[in-house]
């Protein structure tokens, strides 16, 4: 049986009513174990309460979030502030001084400074051959690269829209991915894959692509995603370092994130995830984007009693099964927030990874609130829709801890 | 070795041309014409005389010789259930892997698609390397996981072995991309097939490659059959050198193994100094598209047999051979019986080895085995095993 939860109604967290939020033929959850899917329902009289400023109110809640964030490294000694795209930029300036075999390729990357400035200044600064302008063939530069990189080159190839790499999907799947494995080791890929996905700001269905689903079946490649300025620099120089083919996911809306980072160098892990905010109630798994509207929720979550804990899991593949089976050790409780579609989403198998496991830990079936299975509408109202929004985390959360 | 033993059993023959028995390792340069004239599309066409010497045709004999006796008995171990799943098969056209060789080091990378046993073998691929692959033993070249597709050798920058129809070509131009990058003066050889020739991505990087002057050498082997469809049938202009407009092409007859030396070092010079050039090479191959096509539901059995009297690479060279002075019929049979004796032994020696381990299944997935094991960023030191 599905449970059925409106949420989103709230215009706004200080008019914030639970009662409003309550399915009439909500089952009582952890008795029906055979349901672990959250719909989030779209309709009815709810859609008129939806307003502009439950938009406004995620803006402005983004950079508190940040700040609640347990790697006490970047708040010690003076660092600097940037914004996510200057940390991409510094990160991936950084490597490509370290060392001269990085190069990076993608459509208007060099000259133009790169449709969302992250490869700006490079080319004037390292010359055309390392910052190269590529012609709109993602298939052929992506294979490219990939031809590249088995002679030992690293280059780092952007998707101007990850939506795009879909015509390199061939290239990824069987080169990128298997070339390790069916020469017998001698080849190996270092390339890195990144660029801006998710839903943006009424992009339209095929600019609002979220492709962690199809990649992640990929065997032989390990997919990231960056969410901070701190980790997405720290993520960006360690998949530039890894030996393996490394899909890092940016996100469109993520690029203005404001952060003080540190000064000195440093790199985060790229399999391991991120504990944002330690609790006791519940384990909240998320990653990019979403992170955000679960430390909105959280906040309204605390004011109402409960103890989160949100984990942002970083990488996709492999997943770190150990920070975040410690933490279903502690909680018992699994809410997974994500924005990729349902099906066959990042969700779905860290549900299934969760339930094989950790299934003797947990005290309520692992709930996963993903985006809805449609195109991304382009209107403003039905686009808030598609996503997961922080009224509904809350709901969800009081639904798994009664 | 085998080339001294030749000589060696050669001095008990007495012949009237004392000159002729030391012939065999003579590396004086002759100059042979090519049977045919080259067609150049906005370049112009290397001269006919190729450069060779005694002792190269008598390598370019037996190496031909060694690729369609390893082809051969690929088709019977196939039969006989030994090499399973898909095998595609390169006898007719020996002369393309060979006259390649001849003319590049080894230090040029060569890419190829699925059909790349004999490309491997003249990379200086061992035999039993080969028949271990395609029998999925870990002494194979891949350690028995990659098959008869993917063939690879790092050491004489082979690249594979490549199971998707024209992916192979954008790898190579990235290949070419990183010679340019470092600087060396080496070239890429791409090949594919009158298939692949109608891929988009063939023509996304001959953009790229021309572009940005890529050493890069795309070689279109004309086998005139994409698995069961005729040229004529998927190309509305089959004049596969003629099709990158702007970058030059040659049309070459790839059962003329001089030819193919010829218009392969006339590339290579392009290349370094131009940018990209179209190679087509005219050929045929006499076994179906893989041993699951018997090759006679779209061609005449008179179509093969007539390619075979006419054009076949072997007969040539040792014709060649034999007009020139330079082996007795006798010689030459002798080489193919060692020849013979050379994939006979490589054959029973890969039946012996052994089966790759369970184990090996999870092998070579990443690098340093991740997933199971977080490593700090730099992959130094072990931080902690999940779950």
């Amino acid at each position: 049986m599905a449970a059925r939860i409106h949420g989103g109604a709230a215009t706004a967290l200080s008019t914030f009513n639970p009662k409003k939020l309550v399915a009439p033929s909500r089952t009582n959850l952890p008795a029906a174990r055979s349901s672990k899917r959250c719909i989030v329902a779209g309709g009815g009289s709810d859609a008129s309460k939806k307003s502009l400023s439950v938009r406004h109110s995620q803006k402005l809640i983004a950079n508190a979030a940040v700040a609640t964030k347990a790697e006490t490294s970047a708040t010690t000694g003076t660092g600097h502030e940037l914004l996510l795209f200057e940390a991409l930029q510094e990160g991936l300036e950084e490597e490509m001084d370290r060392d001269p075999h990085v190069c990076v390729m993608g459509e208007d990357v060099g000259h133009y400074g790169g449709s969302y400035k992250v490869t700006k200044g490079l080319a004037d600064k390292f010359g055309d051959l390392r910052v190269l302008d590529t012609p709109i063939c993602e298939n052929a530069f992506t294979g490219m690269g990939i031809g590249a990189a088995m002679t030992g080159l690293r280059p780092v190839i952007e998707g101007m829209n990850m939506g795009f790499l879909l015509l390199a999907f061939n290239q990824i799947s069987n080169n990128c991915g298997m070339l390790h494995y069916t020469s017998g080791g001698q080849f190996t890929i270092p390339v890195v894959i990144r660029g801006p996905g998710g839903v943006g700001r009424q992009l339209g269905a095929e600019h609002s692509q979220r492709l962690e689903s199809y990649f992640q079946s990929i065997p032989g490649i390990q997919m990231v995603a960056c969410s901070t300025p701190y980790n997405a620099k720290g993520l960006m120089k360690a998949a530039i370092r890894s030996e393996n083919p490394v899909i890092l996911f940016e996100h469109v809306l993520l690029y203005n994130l404001k952060e003080k980072i540190p000064d000195e160098e440093y790199i985060c892990n790229l399999e391991e995830a991120e504990m944002v905010r330690p609790g006791e109630h519940i384990t909240i798994l998320t990653y990019s984007r979403m992170r955000y509207h679960v430390m909105q929720a959280a906040k309204t979550l605390v004011n109402k009693g409960y103890d989160p804990e949100v984990i942002d899991i970083r990488s996709l593949k492999p997943f770190d099964l150990y920070t975040i089976g410690n933490s279903v050790k502690k909680t018992h409780r699994v809410l997974i927030v994500e924005e990729c579609m349902r099906t066959g989403g990042i969700g779905a198998s860290l549900t299934a990874a969760i339930n094989e496991n950790f299934h003797d830990y947990l005290d309520a079936p692992v709930m996963c609130l993903s985006s809805q299975d449609v195109p991304t509408p382009y209107a403003g109202t039905l686009e808030e829709w598609t996503v997961v929004q922080p009224a509904q985390i809350v709901t969800a959360v009081e639904q798994l801890c009664q | 070795m085998a080339l001294s033993r030749l000589s060696l059993r050669s001095t008990t023959f007495l012949k009237p041309s004392s000159l002729r028995r030391h012939v065999t390792t003579d590396t004086t340069p002759i100059t042979i014409e090519t049977a045919a004239p080259f067609t150049s599309h906005q370049c112009d066409p290397p001269s006919r005389s190729v450069e060779t010497s005694s002792a190269e045709i008598l390598s370019f004999f037996r190496d031909m010789a060694r690729m369609r006796r390893m082809e051969i008995a690929a088709d019977s171990l196939y039969k006989s259930k030994l090499i399973r799943g898909f095998c595609h098969l390169y006898d007719g056209q020996e002369a393309l892997a060979v006259g390649m060789e001849a003319a590049i080091t080894k230090k040029d990378a060569i890419i190829t698609s699925y059909r790349d046993h004999c490309t491997f073998l003249g990379r200086g691929g061992e035999l039993v390397d080969a028949f271990s692959e395609l029998m999925g033993r870990m002494r194979g070249c891949s350690n028995g996981k990659g098959g008869s597709m993917h063939f690879y050798k790092k050491d004489a920058c082979f690249y594979g072995g490549h199971g998707i129809v024209g992916a192979q070509i954008p790898l190579g131009c990235g290949l070419a991309f990183a010679q340019k990058y470092s600087k060396e003066e080496n070239v890429s050889f791409v090949l594919y097939g009158d298939g692949a020739a109608n891929q988009g991505q063939l023509f996304e990087a001959l953009n790229i490659a021309a572009l940005w002057d890529l050493p890069a050498i795309l070689v279109c082997e004309n086998n005139h059959y994409g698995m069961g469809t005729a040229t004529w049938r998927s190309a509305k202009s089959p004049a596969y050198f003629k099709r990158g407009d702007y970058v030059p092409g040659l049309k070459v007859d790839g059962m003329d193994v001089l030819a193919v030396k010829q218009a392969c070092k006339f590339a290579k010079e392009h290349a370094l100094k131009n940018g990209p050039i179209i190679l087509e090479m005219d050929t045929y191959r006499y076994h179906g598209h893989s041993m699951s096509d018997p090759g006679s539901t779209y061609r005449t059995r008179d179509e093969v047999s007539g390619v075979r009297q006419v054009r076949d690479p072997i007969e040539r060279a040792r014709k060649l051979l034999l007009s020139h002075d330079i082996a007795t019929e006798k010689e030459l049979k002798d080489m193919e019986k060692e020849v013979r004796k050379e994939v006979d032994d490589a054959v029973a020696q890969a039946k012996e080895s052994p089966v790759p381990e369970a184990s090996e299944l999870f092998t070579n997935m990443y690098v340093k085995d991740c997933g199971v094991e977080s490593f700090g960023a730099d992959r130094k030191e072990l931080k902690v095993t999940l779950a």
